[in-house]
């Protein structure tokens, strides 16, 4: 596979109108969203809003039923020139170019921690193994897991697992990062670990969409805050305007009772 | 003491017979559970193939191994396909115990967490090699002690191919004690010989267990 990278100009992410119903339920109601390279966007809301949907959808764990996904320029889920929706093949294409971070680590648990970081560049894109060990040396240390190398996945603290799942995304360089409630999972004093990743990684310009709870980091971090409510972005806007004069009072009692 | 001396004289019987049953227990499991992992590959999708599959594997874990043998090896001529004891031997117990295999590693397939597929998915794989780096190492490290006693059937199971002619292990003892009327001593020799194979597969086994060990998923 080629190291391909889009011109700067296109967006990194690009959602139009999706939809996305469970049976009856509407989960999702005509989504857009821009997410530009380098930036970070946080995606607020509460249980049940969509937001992890929404993220799913992103890079077609789940299907959307209507609308479009764009990543670095490519659509996903349909092959536009045969008219079709995407194999397997052309689809785990596109995957590889999105990284995703999950609430419950997903850490693969009969590979040590460095094979778990070299697992996806060595059988995905086919990188030599050394090459990719050299990679995971780096994120691992990135990360602050380098004395962790060998170890394996279940003896691991939360907060340490969600680091090797932030070095195991990143090391196939990803368009964009995924992170489903990154930190929902851990305990508190665990927390700070990976945010501190993550806020290091928006400063070296990693594209982030992050659904998360934590209010300080969509504040301190994000590009752009998004609000979902019944599967409506029902507010976006900076982190500046969101967090001291939301528009709708919807956002005003989240921000209340979250504060 | 002379039945004993009469079955050292006849040790080379015993010995063909043990070879003969190493041999085709080994090539048997090997290819057994090697089609039952593309069996459970088969049954990843929601397909008809799928469907036809979960069929053949239950319905050959309703059937006896015996009646499996004797249709391959009596039956099969009558359609005009014939084959040796040892292919008819061979076969049967494959396809036996791939279904069986298939099944172990099905059950562990059906509450593996989605989790694990989903990062992967997520990362880029396709389904083969998904299945491949991702979903079977972890079916086969936490089945481990099932395989195992499978193996042990499958094993016990080459006694019955004496019926279709197959000149393995039972087959040897059935020949000595007939030739020479000392039943006991005979099949006590092969019951010793089943035993002690039994037992090297079992410690292989425990060995295997420290690599799940190491993994946080057995213990030892």
């Amino acid at each position: 596979m080629s190291e391909y990278t889009s011109p700067a100009n296109v967006p990194a992410v690009s959602i139009k109108r999706m939809s996305k119903s469970f049976g009856d339920i509407e989960v999702l109601r005509d989504i857009d969203l821009v997410v530009n390279k380098g930036e970070v966007v946080s995606v607020l809301g509460s249980s049940g809003s969509g937001k992890s949907t929404m993220l799913r959808c992103i890079n077609w764990l789940e299907e959307p039923d209507r609308g479009t996904i764009h990543i670095a320029g490519q659509r996903i889920g349909i092959n536009e020139q045969a008219g079709r929706k995407m194999n397997n093949k052309e689809l785990a294409t596109l995957r590889a170019k999105t990284g995703m971070v999950f609430q419950g680590f997903n850490l693969w648990p009969h590979l040590s921690v460095i094979q778990n970081v070299m697992e996806a560049p060595i059988y995905v894109k086919g990188m030599p193994k050394e090459q990719a060990r050299v990679i995971a040396i780096e994120l691992l240390e990135k990360v602050g897991l380098a004395d962790k190398h060998d170890a394996f996945p279940f003896t691991l603290s939360g907060g340490q697992k969600q680091r090797v799942a932030i070095a195991r995304a990143l090391a196939m360089s990803p368009e964009v990062i995924l992170f489903d409630e990154p930190t929902s999972a851990l305990d508190p004093e665990r927390v700070g670990e990976v945010l501190t990743v993550m806020k290091n990684l928006s400063k070296e310009g990693y594209t982030m969409i992050v659904v998360t709870h934590e209010m300080e980091f969509a504040r301190a971090v994000s590009d752009q805050v998004v609000f979902l409510e019944k599967g409506l972005i029902i507010e976006k806007a900076p982190p500046a305007k969101f967090f001291s004069n939301p528009e709708t009072e919807r956002v005003r009692k989240f921000l209340e009772i979250s504060a | 003491m002379t039945e004993w001396s009469i079955l050292w004289d006849a040790r080379e019987i015993f010995f063909n017979g043990l070879i003969a049953t190493l041999g085709l227990f080994s090539l048997s499991i090997i290819c057994a559970f090697v089609l039952g992992c593309v069996l459970v590959y088969q049954l990843e999708d929601d397909s008809v193939l799928s469907k036809a599959l979960r069929l053949l594997i239950n319905l050959m874990r309703t059937l006896p191994f015996l009646i499996l043998a004797y249709l391959l090896y009596y039956g099969l001529p009558q359609l005009g396909l014939r084959m040796s004891a040892w292919t008819a031997g061979l076969l049967a117990l494959i396809v036996y115990h791939a279904a069986y295999f298939a099944e172990i590693l099905r059950g562990c397939r059906l509450i593996m967490p989605e989790g694990y597929v989903e990062a992967a998915k997520a990362h880029g794989f396709t389904p083969l090699r998904l299945y491949l780096r991702i979903v079977l190492p972890q079916l086969v490290i936490k089945t481990r002690p099932l395989l195992g006693n499978q193996l042990i059937i499958a094993l016990k199971d080459t006694a019955f191919l004496t019926i279709i002619t197959l000149q393995e292990l039972t087959a040897a003892a059935n020949s000595v004690q007939s030739t020479y009327f000392i039943p006991t001593q005979a099949f006590v020799v092969v019951i010793v010989l089943y035993w002690l194979i039994s037992i090297c597969l079992e410690l292989a086994l425990k060995r295997a267990a420290r690599f799940g060990a190491k993994r946080g998923f057995d213990y030892v």
